[in-house]
């Protein structure tokens, strides 16, 4: 595994810049398929606003899958990922104009035996934090 | 609705093997908007000490999705559903060329105000019987 980030020059508190993530309708229904998930609140205007939600909102898994990105990128091989966790603490919602951007930063939070860090993110949308305890743990070299 | 609590501790029984494909990995990598081209090209795949190209984080996901949950005893709303949290652990990434099978096991029903919350532990081997990948749901059926 050849990740690029060297466990040497990682210290508790190093900072991760921030990334911005668009995500428009179109990816949803792009990951309807790729994920085989179809539950129309992520898709169906009328559907969403049916069942109490304020409009079409993303797949939990595709803001967890911007925040593996993030970490992937710094890693920079997805195979250094020996865990990854979040939970969902309010949905993306994802408007027909425009659609949504999700803002993710991290920081290496604790360094593990072995070449592990754990890194933990924040991830925020429309001023709201959309992942909480969202934290992967990474082999570096 | 009450969910069903002599669901807890039910396994659901593999379906048909799942074989992981590059066109898969490629499809779910573009859903999700990332180009690296270790999901895309074996030899970028090679150079970071992969047999063949290595699926996304999320990629085991699109594995987990499990039809006991629409066993109409468990009382599950599907339009009420939403996803509270997720957790994985990996051996090692899923990769192309590994056909695997998922068992799911529902390992707690509890409530939470209105809501009802639902986890689902998903083990995920290859048909060989390695053990790739280890998937913890967190599911909310929300109330009215």
């Amino acid at each position: 595994m050849t990740a690029t980030v060297n466990y040497a020059d990682v210290e508790v508190g190093t900072e991760i810049p921030e990334r911005a993530y668009q995500i428009d309708r179109l990816n949803l229904v792009m990951y309807a398929g790729a994920s085989g998930d179809f539950n129309p609140i992520h898709w169906r205007e009328s559907f969403a606003k049916s069942v109490g939600l304020p409009d079409v909102i993303a797949h939990g898994m595709y803001t967890m899958a911007q925040g593996g990105r993030f970490v992937t990128d710094w890693v920079g091989d997805p195979g250094a990922v020996v865990e990854y966790e979040v939970r969902f603490s309010s949905p993306v919602v994802v408007p027909d104009e425009g659609g949504a951007t999700v803002v993710i930063s991290g920081k290496v939070e604790k360094k593990l035996d072995d070449n592990k860090v754990v890194v933990a993110l924040t991830a925020r949308s429309d001023e709201q934090k959309v992942l909480t305890r969202a934290k992967a743990v990474v082999r570096l070299v | 609705m009450a969910l069903n609590r002599d669901f807890v501790g039910r396994s659901f029984p593999p379906g048909e093997p799942y074989e992981v494909t590059r066109l898969k990995i490629r499809e779910f990598a573009d859903a999700i908007g990332d180009p690296n081209p270790i999901y895309r090209d074996r030899e970028a795949a090679k150079a970071a000490g992969h047999p063949d190209v290595i699926a996304p984080p999320t990629f085991p996901i699109a594995v987990s999705f499990i039809d006991g949950l629409s066993d109409p005893g468990l009382g599950l709303n599907f339009a009420m559903v939403v996803h509270g949290g997720q957790r994985f652990e990996y051996t090692r990434p899923l990769r192309a060329g590994d056909v695997v099978t998922a068992v799911a096991t529902i390992t707690e029903i509890r409530s939470i105000g209105a809501n009802e919350k639902l986890d689902i532990t998903t083990e995920i081997t290859t048909v060989e019987g390695e053990l790739v990948c280890t998937s913890y749901s967190t599911i909310v059926e929300r109330g009215a």
